[in-house]
């Protein structure tokens, strides 16, 4: 062991995943505020709601990779979040861990369904 | 000197425990405390709804008979319900969100401010609801 790791240099946490989190939370929220805005634009300033303005709007390859990157984002998003209501709200180790899996395995089938549906109009 | 020691009763420590969700409705929350719990609630009825929404979702997208399908579906009482408390959940969510970046760059930290956004946020979102529900259901 080198002896670098002392004093204010000391490493008092392990993995950072908390900080890394909290930031992934921050940034996915960001990308989503700059996706609503522009979304909640064009649905309320469009003459009438119709399947060639909305399929329009996603028919564009910029607004699918624009869509694609807000969903996986939010998929992120959603996972921190539902991970810290199961730390909070259920004690049993065996429940919790089966919750964060079944929730986990959720969210990346729907960020495939997402690319199924984007790719389709 | 150690047999004083032990013959003191061993004093009952108070414990601070999280507050149990029975207890809820014996506390009073203040407006920033009641944005903050909806900020969960609402993030968790969109999660528990995610599959609802991309199912519309795709409806409204893959083609005209579908989107046809997808109006028939809003256009029922229920499914109404259903979109305006997701509606609600989305904009409750966003702009108490967007409360949340402001203060993360210690913006309107103080006690004062802290309240107002709190009761800005429960109001716009509510605005914004009305707003989008109105659209959808084709109003305007």
């Amino acid at each position: 062991m080198s002896n670098n790791n002392i004093g204010p240099k000391r490493l008092v946490v392990g993995a950072h995943y908390g900080l890394r989190d909290w930031l992934a939370q921050r940034i996915t929220a960001i990308v989503m505020v700059l996706y609503t805005a522009t979304l909640l634009v064009s649905f309320l300033t469009g003459s009438n709601f119709s399947y060639e303005g909305w399929a329009g709007l996603f028919a564009q390859q910029w607004f699918k990779l624009f869509s694609v990157v807000t969903f996986f984002g939010l998929f992120y998003h959603a996972w921190v979040g539902m991970r810290d209501i199961w730390m909070d709200y259920v004690k049993s180790v065996g429940v919790r861990l089966t919750l964060q899996i079944a929730t986990l395995l959720w969210l990346i089938a729907c960020a495939a369904w997402t690319v199924q549906i984007l790719w389709s109009v | 000197m150690s047999e004083v020691v032990r013959e003191v009763p061993k004093k009952d420590r108070p414990q601070f425990r999280n507050i149990h969700i029975t207890q809820l409705p014996n506390y009073r929350l203040p407006l920033a405390g009641i944005v903050s719990i909806l900020h969960r609630i609402s993030g968790f009825l969109m999660f528990a709804l995610l599959p609802f929404v991309l199912y519309l979702f795709e409806l409204s997208v893959r083609s005209e008979i579908s989107f046809a399908y997808f109006h028939g579906i809003a256009s029922h009482w229920f499914a109404k319900l259903i979109l305006l408390a997701l509606i609600w959940a989305y904009m409750q969510h966003f702009c108490a969100g967007v409360r949340h970046l402001l203060m993360d760059v210690h913006f309107g930290l103080d006690k004062d401010s802290a309240r107002t956004s709190a009761a800005s946020v429960l109001a716009v979102s509510l605005l914004l609801t009305a707003l989008v529900g109105l659209k959808l259901f084709g109003v305007f």
